[in-house]
């Protein structure tokens, strides 16, 4: 029955994706949040704010803003999963002979695609506020891979919160704190703008040193020891996300 | 994967418990139910109907005891129990995002059978759901959902069929439309076990009834069977008044569903009624 696992989470993907063609207002609405932050900051808060660099604002917090994209995003994840356990098509594909891990599976590669494309809207909406495209292709895709990381280990927490949660509200709830992150961190203003308590937190969370390499790629700078930061938080939220979402699952399957 | 049914009995269940937490809803139930006939479970909310259903198809596993599904152990070979069975939950296991046509053919994709479209396109005819084949399903009234539930359920042909309260919540006319399915499904073979808290319908379909009282099965036998536990009939005269659903089944009866569906209206319109004649 494994060798079916990949075909059976094509289909049950392709089902998904389906779900998000038919109502493209779960990616407007991830996407119009962000938009509407830059748009704030850069023609409204941004003037005041010194970061320290003579180039626009919306250079500045663009990586911020793409973090942000993406933890909204995933709410809607736990969101269709939850749906799925509520409405019975959870029972009935587990009953199923099918590869049982492929209705999971199916939740995150489509958790993927739907961010990128809502990180895609926002990227375009900032090359319309003027965000320059100097940077290399090798640059671009170290971007998209962090981002795909981002999403795939956010994801994992939103199976989680699926898996577990016992309303609607509940199943994306969760998601308010890790939209909140990148603000105390170095997404808007430069960390060393905060009280001591503040900083250091801001400093050694993990956001800062994604958003920090992000930035850094962007602006074809070195990236630094930020990214081996930022990879050893990916990795590790990852590690640890899949984990706690696959021992969730097991649970409610068994 | 076909090979134990025709030697025993198409599910047996043996010393079945189930726990959660503190309260034991399932304290030791057995029962065997033959290959192609129709059982009934027939219990009140709560006696442990729904947990029975799930543990034998594999979404729950049992504390103590052991039963079988088509010859294949429920916690020892679940994989093969899964090829052997379908399962119609109690709420209607339909994606609402998708059309039904979809919803078919999303199933025969994850079955991995040939040509899922004429599949689907078969059933939706059977079912008399054609018309109503690109909607979405959230448009379906609750008697066109279950149809669809339950014609998702038959897909690959499982030789078992598990109901779970397969017409809670139904108009009478949808419920009969059910009884019908059901009782097409076992006279191709199909092994149907179905739960209800219904007592009309164990009697319209079933071969056998069980009856699930406080987590063990009180009694078991076909109808005419528990009838005779009762002291025998004695007559009586009372005045025969048709019941509320008699009134309510002739007032709209065959144009009761306006048009949607006529032929299957017209189909179990009928059998309706010479049902109730032979009781």
């Amino acid at each position: 029955m494994t060798t079916h696992a990949l075909g059976d989470t094509g289909v049950l993907t392709v089902r998904s994706l389906r779900h998000i063609l038919r109502s493209p207002d779960t990616i407007i609405t991830t996407a119009v949040t962000p938009i509407a932050l830059m748009l704030l900051f850069v023609y409204v808060l941004g003037g005041a704010i010194n970061t320290g660099s003579d180039e626009s604002y919306v250079n500045y917090m663009l990586p911020g803003i793409l973090l942000i994209t993406i933890a909204s995003g995933i709410a809607y994840t736990a969101y269709r999963l939850f749906l799925d356990l509520q409405g019975g098509i959870f029972e009935r594909f587990q009953s199923m002979p099918i590869a049982r891990s492929s209705v999971l599976w199916a939740h995150v590669f489509t958790s993927l695609a739907a961010n990128m494309v809502s990180v895609a809207v926002v990227i375009g909406a900032a090359l319309i506020m003027g965000f320059p495209t100097g940077a290399s292709v090798a640059a671009w895709l170290g971007v998209a891979g962090l981002l795909v990381l981002f999403t795939l280990a956010l994801t994992w927490i939103a199976v989680i919160a699926g898996l577990s949660a016992k309303t609607v509200d509940g199943a994306s709830a969760f998601s308010y704190p890790l939209i909140f992150l990148p603000f105390i961190s170095s997404a808007f203003v430069p960390t060393d703008s905060m009280p001591g308590p503040v900083a250091w937190f801001a400093r050694n969370q993990p956001v800062t040193s994604i958003v920090n390499t992000i930035r850094a790629l962007f602006t074809q700078q070195p990236v630094g020891g930020d990214i081996w930061t930022a990879l050893a938080w990916l990795f590790g939220i990852l590690v640890l996300g899949y984990a706690f979402a696959i021992a969730s699952y097991h649970r409610k399957i068994s | 994967m076909a090979p134990a049914q025709a030697l025993g009995p198409a599910i047996r269940v043996q010393g079945i418990e189930k726990s959660f937490k503190d309260v034991q809803v399932l304290k030791g139930v057995d029962f065997e139910v033959a290959a192609g006939s129709i059982f009934a479970l027939l219990g009140s909310n709560g006696a442990g109907k729904t947990t029975l259903v799930r543990i034998l198809s594999t979404l729950l596993k049992p504390d103590a005891g052991n039963a079988a599904v088509h010859g294949f152990d429920v916690t020892a070979n679940p994989g093969d129990v899964r090829g052997s069975i379908s399962l119609t939950g109690q709420f209607a296991a339909v994606d609402e995002v998708l059309t039904g046509r979809e919803n078919l053919v999303l199933i025969a994709k994850i079955r991995h059978l040939k040509d899922p479209a004429a599949i689907a396109a078969g059933l939706l005819a059977r079912f008399s759901l054609t018309e109503a084949a690109d909607r979405k399903a959230s448009t379906y009234s609750g008697g066109m959902r279950r149809r669809l539930d339950i014609a998702m359920s038959l897909i690959g042909d499982p030789p078992v069929i598990f109901l779970d309260e397969p017409t809670t919540g139904l108009d009478p006319q949808a419920r009969i439309e059910v009884w019908q399915t059901v009782k097409q499904l076992a006279s191709n073979g199909t092994t149907v076990l179905l739960t209800t808290q219904y007592l009309d319908e164990a009697e319209q379909l079933a071969d056998r009834i069980a009856i699930l009282h406080q987590g063990t099965i009180i009694q078991n036998g076909t109808l005419a069977e528990l009838k005779r536990l009762l002291p025998p009939a004695k007559v009586e005269y009372i005045e025969k008044q048709p019941s509320l659903e008699d009134v309510f089944l002739a007032l709209v009866g065959d144009s009761g569903q306006a048009g949607a569906e006529p032929e299957a209206v017209e189909r179990t319109g009928g059998s309706a009624r010479s049902g109730k004649e032979l009781r």
